[in-house]
């Protein structure tokens, strides 16, 4: 599934939920269950620092691809991560780096983009990006 | 001492009229009213004062204590006018004992950079408390390194009440002490007579932070005998970027000047400056003129609804707010449990569920609260936890606030946990 298909297939799934508690009930959920990270990559190099709820992200790249793993401390940032997560993991650099991400917006979560909601989510986009830029002008060299 | 603490008899005030007063209370958040619980962020503002500050840009907005022509005269009367007002309700010894700042934060760094300029020398130390506002923990930090002194913590314990048992020890080579009033992040009361008290049978003067004590309790600066003391407009109903800075007329005398600019000079030539007298000494450049007439008015405001019973109904409604919460399975109270000797400000977490998460439930349903370290971060690691949810009171909460937030809490906790 391309970038653009996984956001499309979370915008249909957030359609059929109705009111705002339906929509935090699912993000909630997806929030608690899913293991994010591996306990190894907990650590302090891996903390992206937002302002309130700590964010930590691994990545792994295997054959030409990029796999993220990400975990917060707070449940809600954590579910949002994890659609995040499987929109954008699992696809190779370029296509990270010219992906459009839009259906936070899209699903009526734009509040959790601004700056000053200071939740990780924002920076873990950022941090993202960076990743994929690094490992493409690699990718490039050899 | 706030000795009319323990009345819960319905309050003197008619809450729902001063309600009326406040505009923004009107509007609504997410289609549900807004229920404004971060007070101790800062406080809404009442009509009367929006109105003294537009009144003065639309008739008398001139430059103060310079021109000979009327509108100046006026706007000085005025702005002169709330410099007594302020005296007035801390009961300063005199009026240029009132220094205008930018707030509490700018009041508190004047002192730190004046007083330890000329009184720090390596070695020294100066003592805060544990449960301080970052601001009142910085400036010191910043000039201890200049001045090769170090910071020492008058401890709190588990209910955050201050350890002061061993503060005769504590002030031992200790030039200033720098306290807050009431915390912040806990709202606890702090035993600030005590500590003023022990601090001058060693000769050493007090700051006092009430940034999050004169929307709440009587403060007489007098009765306190406290060296220094700063608040900020914004927490008391009065405009933003406003604050307040008492000094002692003998303290402000001896201090060097802050800044330099007009209004703080008698005269100036290039090889000498000579300041002026107090409260100019300390005031550079042009002043915010429709800031000091805003905090005026909002003292005025206080004064008429009477600080005791404003004192008295916050009592009430917080009695009724901890009454409420502790029915809340899991809930947990961060400093003190009850209301007596605190003002404000209720702590608190639920469970093992992110202070994030609850305050981003509560805001989905109209619900203002504060979450997070609240600019307090020693506090936080303290009590070894990543921060707290923060319900603040003003005077214009009622019962009905509580009801939606107990309600909003209950709500959260059945989709987080």
């Amino acid at each position: 599934m391309t970038i653009k298909e996984q956001q499309d297939e979370i915008i249909a799934d957030f359609d059929f939920l109705g009111n705002w508690d339906d929509k935090y009930e699912y993000i909630i959920q997806l929030g608690k269950e899913l293991p994010l990270i591996d306990a190894q990559y907990k650590k302090d190099e891996n903390l992206i620092k937002g302002c309130q709820s700590r964010v930590w992200l691994h990545v792994d790249y295997r054959e030409g691809k990029l796999f993220f793993t990400a975990e917060s401390d707070a449940v809600i940032t954590k579910g949002l991560i994890s659609l995040l997560i499987k929109v954008l993991s699992d696809h190779t650099p370029k296509e990270i780096t010219d992906a459009q991400i839009t259906f936070i917006d899209t699903i009526g979560l734009s509040s959790h983009l601004s700056p000053t909601r200071s939740n990780g989510l924002l920076s873990m986009v950022k941090q993202i990006k960076m990743y994929a830029v690094a490992y493409q002008s690699k990718s490039l060299q050899s | 001492m706030q000795d009319n603490a323990t009345i819960i008899e319905p309050s003197m005030l008619d809450i729902e009229k001063i309600r009326r007063d406040f505009p923004i209370l009107e509007r609504t958040v997410y289609g549900y009213p807004l229920v404004y619980l971060d007070n101790a962020a800062t406080t809404q503002k009442p009509e009367q004062v929006l109105k003294a500050m537009d009144d003065y840009y639309h008739t008398i907005n001139s430059n103060v204590h310079r021109g000979v022509h009327y509108l100046s005269q006026q706007a000085t009367e005025a702005y002169e006018a709330a410099r007594h007002t302020v005296a007035d309700f801390i009961n300063a010894a005199h009026t240029h004992e009132i220094i205008f700042t930018r707030g509490t934060s700018e009041a508190i760094n004047l002192v730190a950079a004046c007083f330890g300029k000329t009184e720090l020398r390596p070695g020294d130390s100066i003592l805060v408390s544990a449960v301080e506002h970052h601001s009142n923990i910085v400036p010191w930090q910043l000039i201890g390194e200049e001045k090769g002194a170090t910071l020492k913590v008058i401890p709190v314990d588990e209910n955050g009440d201050l350890i002061i048992d061993e503060l005769d020890h504590l002030l031992k080579g200790v030039k200033i002490v720098a306290v807050n009033y009431v915390s912040n992040s806990l709202g606890g009361i702090n035993p600030i007579r005590e500590i003023i008290a022990a601090a001058h049978r060693h000769g050493i003067p007090v700051l006092v932070d009430a940034a999050q004590a004169v929307q709440h309790l009587t403060v007489d600066v007098q009765e306190l005998d406290a060296d220094f003391l700063a608040f900020s407009s914004h927490k008391i109903y009065g405009p933003t970027g406003f604050g307040i800075l008492y000094g002692k007329e003998s303290w402000l005398n001896k201090l060097p000047p802050y800044q330099g600019g007009g209004e703080m000079i008698k005269t100036v030539t290039f090889e000498k400056t000579t300041y002026n007298d107090l409260p100019y000494k300390f005031e550079a450049g042009t002043p915010d003129m429709a800031g000091a007439i805003g905090l005026a008015a909002a003292i005025g405001y206080v004064q008429e609804l009477g600080i005791s019973n404003i004192q008295q109904a916050e009592h009430s409604l917080m009695t009724y707010a901890l009454d409420a919460m502790r029915e809340i399975p899991n809930l947990r109270f961060v400093g003190a449990a009850d209301a007596t000797h605190r003002a404000g400000v209720i702590s608190f977490l639920v469970g093992d569920i992110h202070p994030f998460d609850m305050g981003e439930i509560l805001d989905k349903q109209g619900i203002a609260v504060r979450t997070g370290h609240h600019c307090a971060q020693p506090v936080m690691d303290r009590y070894c936890i990543p921060g707290t949810v923060r319900a603040s009171l003003a005077i214009y909460n009622n019962r009905t606030d509580i009801d939606r937030l107990t309600a909003g809490i209950r709500k959260a906790v059945k989709l987080l946990a």
